[in-house]
């Protein structure tokens, strides 16, 4: 590529960047809308409780505590008593720590589960969609069939075949969103293609690598970002589903608010608060990334465009 | 019509094709390989050796895949590892069940979805309009078997209006006919069989219901905004025609068509959701066999299901394309 189509190709990647784009303008808009400053408060919250956490959790939340394990009976699972906030789970641990640790595993969980889908789906979309052809064709038909399976039966089949333990989960759960990023990053990359910037990027004598990485790839992440905050709310209902069906981390210590839910479903009449609290959580903090996620998604839309 | 029919058919075998390799090579690559799975804790180097003979593990892999293929087009699964019955005999016996919780679900979906979204779209920035976004954005965030729990909690254990789970009480005595319990009293007469599972039944589809609810609902009030801003409806206005009609002709019939889409497309959700609401209530269908395999690992049980609801899945999205070509002739073309 001769200099000079250099000099023109970062011009026109300036101009491109100059005035308002549409990512920035999308991110002013959403954080007009008092929906989006909620969900953004809500997950800001759970990230800085699951940082911190471990620090003000007021008691261990992996080891058992004599005072609780005392009155720990099948028929009788000790309530809130001094020292321990929300008395005790199945165990003789200390409830109200293990639900404050677990927002760190439950991020750990859902951040993961949702980055490996991510990136094995756009390894895929990308490639369907900046080589085209029998590529795109054959990639698009392995996505059709992993859409074929309902989801949460593709991670039960896989994390059938694997040991119960969290990696197991997370790749279970990862696997659902391979295909709808795929498709995503696939879709607009297409759209892409045909657009008169790549276009006139082709004109000038760009390389195909160029094109796809400087022009195509950052024009089409938009959906896949707002997909990736949807999908972290359901990933983590995903692997609270799997511990549900006995597919969950073997690991019953662990304190991981989908698992916590899942093995508290035996002592509803006994103690209903050790599936109530992890469930609220869960249902909180879903909450917060699907507002996130959909405001992000109407503002990223050219029609609400004002 | 016929053709795209026919192409449609056409395009589903290939998936329908390499599912099976998909699904025949998932029983192989279990550690150990199929024997020692079915085996479970009986296997012994003699017995896996003596099961692979049985089976024809030793024969070239693509034999067994044929041989596989030939099996499960003639519907045989193999025999499940719990009961030793044919898989294909147990999925038969609990397919009504499910059939019934999942047709009763969507059948609650659709009869609140569809007018809430309506009304939503209607009242668009208004009070009515907030609240049932956030209602939709809720009920997606509660995880289904959480939602049943409640329910259970609070309708059978507080205030024990309804029975916590089951199909039917055990000291009724009615006769099976189809397998669906409200259905089977209604043919036999014995009504008090009907009502019986029918309060059985309200609370697995209201559990099962609220996914597909919150998404019919979002579906019906975009798709009722977007049509409100269409030329032709502006025409029908400015022509005179009444607010009812343009209402109901226009705006109504042609947002419905996204919504029969997410109708067919909900049937995963469905499938999945069935299986854990299965659980909470003890509802003795697929969902419920499908949580057995996994419990003891029965892994021909658990390949068949798997096969079973992949092949619904797509004839249920076959059914929706066709019905849509029916309902919008521009779908045809493409």
């Amino acid at each position: 590529m001769s200099i000079l189509s250099t000099r023109k190709a970062e011009k026109i990647d300036s101009l491109a960047e100059g005035g308002t784009s549409l990512a920035m303008d999308a991110l002013r808009r959403t954080f007009r809308s008092p929906v989006a400053i909620l969900g953004l408060v809500i997950v800001g919250l759970f990230v800085i409780l699951a940082i911190i956490s471990p620090f003000i959790a007021p008691k261990d939340p992996y080891r058992p505590y004599p005072e609780l394990k005392a009155e720990l009976t099948p028929s009788n699972i000790p309530g809130p008593m001094p020292g321990f906030l929300l008395g005790s789970d199945q165990n003789g641990y200390d409830f109200f720590s293990r639900l404050l640790v677990g927002a760190q595993q439950t991020l750990f969980v859902g951040v993961f589960a949702t980055l490996i889908g991510v990136a094995i789906g756009m390894i895929i979309g990308g490639l369907a969609g900046a080589f085209g052809g029998w590529v795109d064709s054959v990639l698009m038909r392995l996505t059709d069939i992993m859409l074929s399976v309902p989801s949460l039966l593709l991670a039960i089949s896989i994390a059938a075949l694997l040991p119960g333990s969290q990696w197991t989960v997370i790749i279970a759960v990862a696997m659902i969103g391979v295909p709808v990023f795929a498709r995503l990053l696939r879709g607009a990359m297409i759209a892409q293609r045909s657009s008169d910037h790549v276009l006139a990027a082709t004109a000038l004598g760009v390389k195909r690598k160029t094109i796809v990485f400087r022009h195509m790839l950052p024009n089409s992440i938009g959906p896949v970002i707002v997909q990736a905050t949807l999908t972290l709310a359901t990933a983590i209902i995903d692997a609270a589903a799997l511990s549900f069906l006995g597919l969950g981390d073997s690991d019953w210590r662990r304190a991981e608010w989908g698992l916590m839910l899942g093995n508290a479903q035996e002592l509803l009449s006994v103690k209903p608060s050790l599936a109530f609290f992890p469930a609220i959580a869960i249902i909180v903090v879903a909450l917060g990334f699907t507002l996130l996620g959909e405001s992000m998604r109407e503002s990223l839309d050219p029609k609400n465009r004002r | 019509m016929l053709r795209f029919t026919v192409r449609r058919l056409l395009q589903a075998v290939p998936t329908l094709f390499v599912l099976s390799i998909l699904v025949f090579a998932w029983l192989r690559l279990l550690p150990g390989g199929p024997a020692t799975a079915l085996l479970g804790d009986k296997a012994t180097p003699e017995r896996v050796a003596a099961m692979n003979a049985v089976m024809g593990l030793d024969d070239p892999i693509v034999v067994q895949y044929f041989r596989f293929l030939g099996r499960i087009l003639t519907g045989d699964f193999g025999n499940s590892l719990i009961t030793g019955d044919p898989v294909m005999e147990e999925v038969s016996w609990a397919f009504p069940a499910t059939l019934e919780l999942s047709v009763a679900a969507m059948f609650l979906a659709v009869l609140f979805g569809i007018p809430m979204g309506y009304i939503a779209a209607r009242f668009r920035g208004r009070f009515l309009d907030n609240a049932t976004v956030v209602t939709t954005l809720v009920g997606v965030a509660v995880p289904v078997f959480f939602l049943g729990f409640l329910l259970k909690y609070v309708f059978t254990q507080e205030m024990s209006l309804l029975p916590p789970s089951g199909r039917q009480d055990v000291l009724i005595d009615s006769t099976r006919v189809t397998g669906i319990a409200t259905l089977d009293g209604l043919l036999t007469g014995e009504f008090d069989a009907t009502w019986d599972a029918m309060l059985h039944l309200i609370l697995p589809a209201v559990a099962l219901a609220s996914i597909p609810f919150a998404v019919i609902v979002r579906i019906t009030r975009a798709s009722v905004l977007d049509v409100q801003g269409e030329d032709f409806v502006r025409t029908a206005d400015s022509k005179g025609l009444t607010t009812q009609v343009v209402r109901k002709r226009h705006v109504l019939r042609n947002a419905l068509l996204p919504v029969s889409t997410t109708i067919g497309l909900q049937t995963g959700l469905l499938m999945s959701g069935a299986v854990l609401t299965e659980k909470v209530f003890a509802w003795g269908g697929l969902g419920t066999l499908l949580e057995q395999a996994i419990q003891q690992r029965d892994y021909p049980r658990l390949q068949g299901l798997i096969l079973l609801f992949a092949v619904v899945f797509v004839l249920v999205n076959l059914l929706v394309d066709i019905s849509y070509a029916i309902i919008d002739p521009r779908v045809r073309v493409r």
